[in-house]
């Protein structure tokens, strides 16, 4: 379990970034947390030629808050985000983080790392589908927004270009009657989930985004009743050891039932609570 | 004589020595091994020649040289299936390995492993029992019938007439799954090969930690004297429960590669290569059948076990089939005994030694039948065990296959359990529960924990007649050397090689207590060397022996010791060795202990002033003892057999909630009670009693190594889900009785791995009392949201 051979580089600037990407034409990895590409480079199975250590980019390391919205830099690791008033500010992923990896992991990975790494079972990425945020992707034409539902292409697959960094998400903050769900199940605590939902409800809209069951996050946008017929065709997942298609189809179910109720209790609290 | 334990401020402030922490020869290489990608595929040919160019490549050895200068490893059993530390003329498991590179870095070594170039002609594989015993399974070892490695039958008392008789026969079919254990540090060998004037010989360093018969396998493939095979042992080997039994193969394989390379060469086990292809506790498939009079009584017991040992029977295997032997009739008093016993090779890692090891395969199936047979006839689980207990009377006890129970309070053990449980609020908490559409099951399971195993059950694999005379197989010794230098300060070497147990701890307590000296007077070295710690084939760290044997070991030596520290405290003081004691300390006169000399000046008047010794009394302050129970015989002409010198006892009972939404199962409560005899050290014992029940939660609940249609097993930590903390947070009341065990010295039995055979079947009684009013039975493991969903699924469909 030693990686093959690869050259680092570490700029300090985005633009040697894209250049040292652009030059390894295809052949460059980027790393920041290095949480899910460290043990991929140990395993062997990737071998990318150039590692571009993002690290040293000072700019990317930045929270900004703007027009509603937040802005989270490449560098910016998941557990600061956790311990950050953002986590307030921006409610379900307060919510979600808590399910990402073990603490450790999350000291460590970063919250555009893993929405790069596209894992279908990962929870970050449900969460920018379900509030509908935008990715940041900079290459050598420049910066260029992608809405996080189009970003996902299939399990560890993006609209991520060979020569780009995922420079930052941009998630909106929340508004005073919203209301939010989120929970997963998954074999043990910290496991990639076997089923998992993020819920955002918003007057009498109700978003689902499940994640676990098809091979990227998958949303629906809803208004009135959410019936169990569109939950379950959602789900389209092969089995595996862990769980098969039926079962996820159950577990989602009853997951996206439960929190679509927590979260329009939630929100119907907020509005009595505003007209009281 | 709880007190802390003396290993733990170096291991929980980094400083645990282990191999891959130590460099014990200068100028050593590193190496990696290739291994096979195909569960079973002929090997075409292999070209060593790129590899070799490799940059810093000093040796590659692949099967070619492997069979040229091995031998095969010798068998328990003399089925022609021979087993190499590589794949020769065939690959047979997914990760066996094919060739060995070594090179100046691991990285080096895995590049250049890269570039070994290996034909396969894949063939078809076979993975399961059943698939395996087919008429048309394929064939994995080619000089032999078929693929079964082992085949006896054995009928003690009259079964036929007892099943002819019987009110009811209750049967049922089992399948207990492979897991295994995950030690923190993997295996890890540093070995030379060294040209002496005698001949060639090996010194080797690896985290192995017995069985020592496996020495002699080792030394067996070189075809050397075992004391040709040095080999050493650190303190700290990283854990183990058993796997690393499974070293010794690696042993001989980087031994042979330093012979290659010409320096020593170091090779370290990665996490993936240790889920892959080190060692598992086999797979069960087994059918039990009970003959039962109308009261519940069992008076009659079939038992059919299929092992599913892996690509080779490797030794210690078959011993999972018949480590249990002597007390496969549990805790009941059974008369009449028929037990077919099988292995069966199949395109699966070999198997080996894990904690329990054969047990909770075993009591898997004995007490999801006797559960059954309590619903059969209407009992409660609870009173229908009690009903067939080996009772207080009976001891010690002689089953029928052999084993000799020594002592046990099995009803006053069950009735606590019931008590700290307090079971009748707990069927009634179960029945409100139901009630209201909640799933909550209790589950009981009470074993017999052997310990101190007779190797002699090794013989059982071979039929009576064809064992040898004058080559029988026996014993169950371990040994110590105890050593006292001119400051009054005591050495203890132990043979055991602890896996983190905590040997140091106890021996240390042990030996202060017989000598009457403060610990820190003690200083216990628990290091194996085989060329100067005294050790024969059983010596190890494996079926519980330390708490039975080890200590007993210790006594007897310390015995011996006092009697010269004594008789030189009995010169100081100007008596006779007969009117002294030894206690805090101090020799002093029995009659007046206020007149004494410290057990330091006693030490150094032997060291310093031997002549003032009473005329023939020897100046001997070391002592070795092997304690030898004549208890441990080989296997008898009928074929029975006292297979372990110890037999403790555990009840337990699991209490289990499972969600009817999400049919997650949680584990809510685990009421446990231990019989280990005379108790050494509380806390060491209340930490094995954890231990072992996180393992049997692995078990039951999470770890499985599955293997997909194609043969490809399931070899990372995403895949292999060992519990954490978080799932190890039930509720636990443990509790003990004591009756010593007449057989040990301290009257202690083992205790390491009671629960790890108890907690399964408990765990799946309790999966099965929750469910059973939906007509779901469970008779395999590990059981999760995915399986119960499945099972009820099942029933559902059934009844539409």
């Amino acid at each position: 379990m030693k990686a093959a051979p690869f050259a680092y580089a570490r700029p300090s600037t985005l633009d040697e970034a894209v250049a040292e990407l652009a030059s390894a034409d295809g052949g460059g990895k980027v790393i920041s947390g290095g949480q899910s590409l460290v043990p991929v480079l140990a395993m062997r199975l990737a071998r990318p030629e150039v590692l571009v250590d993002i690290n040293g980019i000072a700019e990317l390391g930045r929270i900004e808050r703007s027009d509603g919205a937040v802005e989270i830099g490449a560098t910016v690791r998941q557990r600061a985000v956790e311990r950050d008033r953002l986590s307030a500010e921006v409610p379900l992923l307060g919510m979600a983080l808590p399910w990402v990896g073990h603490r450790e992991l999350r000291s460590r990975g970063t919250v555009c790392g893993s929405l790069a790494h596209a894992d279908p079972a990962a929870e970050l990425p449900a969460v920018a589908c379900c509030l509908d945020a935008t990715v940041t992707l900079s290459g050598r034409t420049g910066p260029r927004q992608v809405a996080a539902r189009e970003f996902y292409a299939g399990a560890m697959m993006t609209g991520l270009g060979p020569d780009e960094v995922l420079t930052s998400v941009r998630l909106p903050l929340a508004r005073r009657a919203d209301g939010y769900g989120f929970a997963e199940i998954a074999r043990r605590h910290g496991d990639f989930a076997l089923a998992g939902v993020a819920v955002h409800v918003r007057d009498n809209r109700v978003t689902v985004t499940g994640f676990g069951i098809s091979d990227r996050p998958v949303t629906r946008t809803v208004t009135g009743e959410v019936t169990g017929d569109l939950l379950d065709a959602m789900v389209d997942t092969d089995g595996d050891g862990h769980a098969s298609r039926d079962y996820r189809r159950r577990l989602f179910r009853v997951l996206a039932e439960r929190e679509i109720g927590k979260a329009r209790a939630r929100a119907g609290r907020k509005e009595r609570d505003d007209d009281q | 004589m709880s007190c802390a334990r003396i290993e733990d401020p170096a291991l929980l402030t980094g400083r645990g020595r282990f191999l891959d922490d130590l460099d014990p020869f200068a100028g050593t290489l590193t190496a990696a091994i290739v291994r096979s990608p195909h569960p079973h595929a002929r090997i075409r040919g292999v070209d060593l020649t790129r590899a070799r160019r490799h940059p810093g490549v000093a040796a590659v050895v692949g099967p070619e040289e492997v069979a040229a200068e091995l031998k095969p490893f010798p068998l328990a059993v003399k089925t022609p299936m021979p087993y190499y530390p590589t794949a020769v003329g065939r690959t047979r498991f997914v990760g066996e390995p094919v060739a060995v590179v070594v090179a100046a870095d691991r990285y080096l070594a895995e590049d250049a492993a890269e570039l070994v170039d290996v034909d396969y002609e894949p063939l078809p594989h076979v993975t399961d029992i059943e698939a395996a015993l087919g008429a048309d399974a394929p064939l994995l070892h080619e000089e032999a019938a078929d693929n079964v490695a082992t085949d006896r039958t054995f009928t003690f008392g009259d079964v036929s007439e007892v099943f002819a008789t019987a009110d009811h026969i209750v049967a049922g079919e089992y399948d207990f799954p492979r897991y295994s254990s995950t030690p923190m540090e993997c295996y890890s060998v540093v070995a030379e090969w060294q040209e002496e004037a005698g001949g060639p010989a090996i010194e080797a360093w690896s985290n192995f930690h017995g069985p020592f018969s496996m020495v002699a396998v080792l030394a067996g493939a070189f075809g050397m004297p075992a004391s040709r095979v040095r080999l050493r042992i650190p303190a700290d080997i990283g854990g183990s429960f058993g796997i690393k039994a499974g070293i010794y193969p690696y042993v001989a394989l980087v031994a042979l590669a330093s012979k290659h390379a010409g320096r020593p060469v170091r090779w370290t086990e990665d996490r993936i290569e240790h889920l892959l292809a080190s060692s598992a506790g086999s797979d069960r498939k087994m059918r039990f059948e009970a003959a039962v009079s109308a009261d519940g009584r069992i008076r009659g017991l079939r038992a059919d076990l299929i092992d599913n040992v892996g690509a080779y029977l490797r030794p210690p295997e078959p011993s999972t089939l018949y480590r249990c032997f002597g007390n496969i009739t549990g805790a009941y008093r059974i008369d009449a005994v028929e037990i077919r016993s099988r292995a069966v090779v199949t395109n699966k890692t070999p198997t080996g030694l894990n904690r329990g090891f054969g047990g909770q395969q075993l009591y898997f199936g004995l007490e999801r039948l006797v559960d059954t047979i309590a619903l059969r006839c209407d009992v409660d689980p609870v009173e229908l065990r009690r009903r067939n207990f080996v009772r207080g009377r009976d001891f010690p006890y002689a089953t029928p296959t052999g084993g000799v129970y020594d002592s046990g309070d099995y009803h006053t053990a069950l009735d606590m359990l019931c008590k700290n449980a307090d079971y009748e609020a707990l069927r009634r908490r179960q029945a409100a529960a139901r009630r209201r559409g909640e799933y909550l099951g209790i589950g009981v399971a009470t074993i017999v924990d052997p310990s101190a195993t007779n190797i002699g059950y090794v013989g059982l694999a071979t039929p009576a007649e064809q064992r040898a005379a004058g080559r029988g197989k026996s014993g169950s010794t371990e040994h110590v050397r105890v050593t006292v230098d001119p400051n009054g300060v005591v050495s203890v070497l132990l043979g055991t090689v602890p896996q983190g147990q905590g040997h140091a701890t106890v021996a240390q307590a042990v030996v202060a207590d017989t000598l009457g000296l403060p610990r820190d007077q003690v200083r216990p070295v628990v290091e194996m060397d085989t060329a100067t710690t005294p050790w024969t084939i059983t010596s190890g760290s494996y079926s519980s022996r330390f708490a039975p044997l080890l200590t007993s070991a210790l006594v007897e030596a310390c015995e011996r010791l006092a009697e010269t520290i004594k008789i030189a405290g009995a010169t100081l003081l100007g008596t006779d060795a007969e009117a002294v004691e030894l206690a805090d300390g101090v020799v002093r006169l029995r009659e007046r202990p206020e007149e004494s000399v410290p057990f330091r000046h006693a030490a150094g008047l032997v060291h310093w002033d031997p002549g003032s010794l009473p005329d023939g009394v020897s100046a001997r302050l070391y002592e070795e003892a092997a304690f030898t129970p004549p208890e441990s015989k080989a296997a008898s002409r009928t074929d029975q057999i006292n297979s372990s010198l110890c037999y403790g006892f555990v009840a337990e009972l699991a209490v289990v909630s499972i969600d009817p939404d999400t049919r997650s199962i949680r584990l809510e409560q685990v009421f446990t009670v231990h019989d280990a005899g005379t108790i050494l050290h509380p806390v060491l014992l209340e930490g094995q009693v954890h231990g072992a029940l996180a393992h049997a939660i692995g078990g039951a609940l999470y770890e499985e190594m599955r293997y997909s249609p194609s043969g490809q097993p399931a070899a990372t930590f995403m895949d292999y889900l060992c519990p954490t903390t978080a799932e190890t947070a039930y509720e636990l009341d443990s509790d003990h009785l004591q009756t010593p065990s007449p057989l040990t010295k301290l009257g202690a039995k083992g205790c390491g791995e009671g629960s790890s055979m108890s907690l399964p079947a408990a765990i799946a009684g309790a999966v099965a009392d929750a469910l059973r009013h939906e007509g779901v039975e469970i008779t395999s493991l590990p059981l999760h949201g995915d399986v119960v969903h499945g099972l009820l699924e099942r029933t559902t469909e059934g009844t539409n």
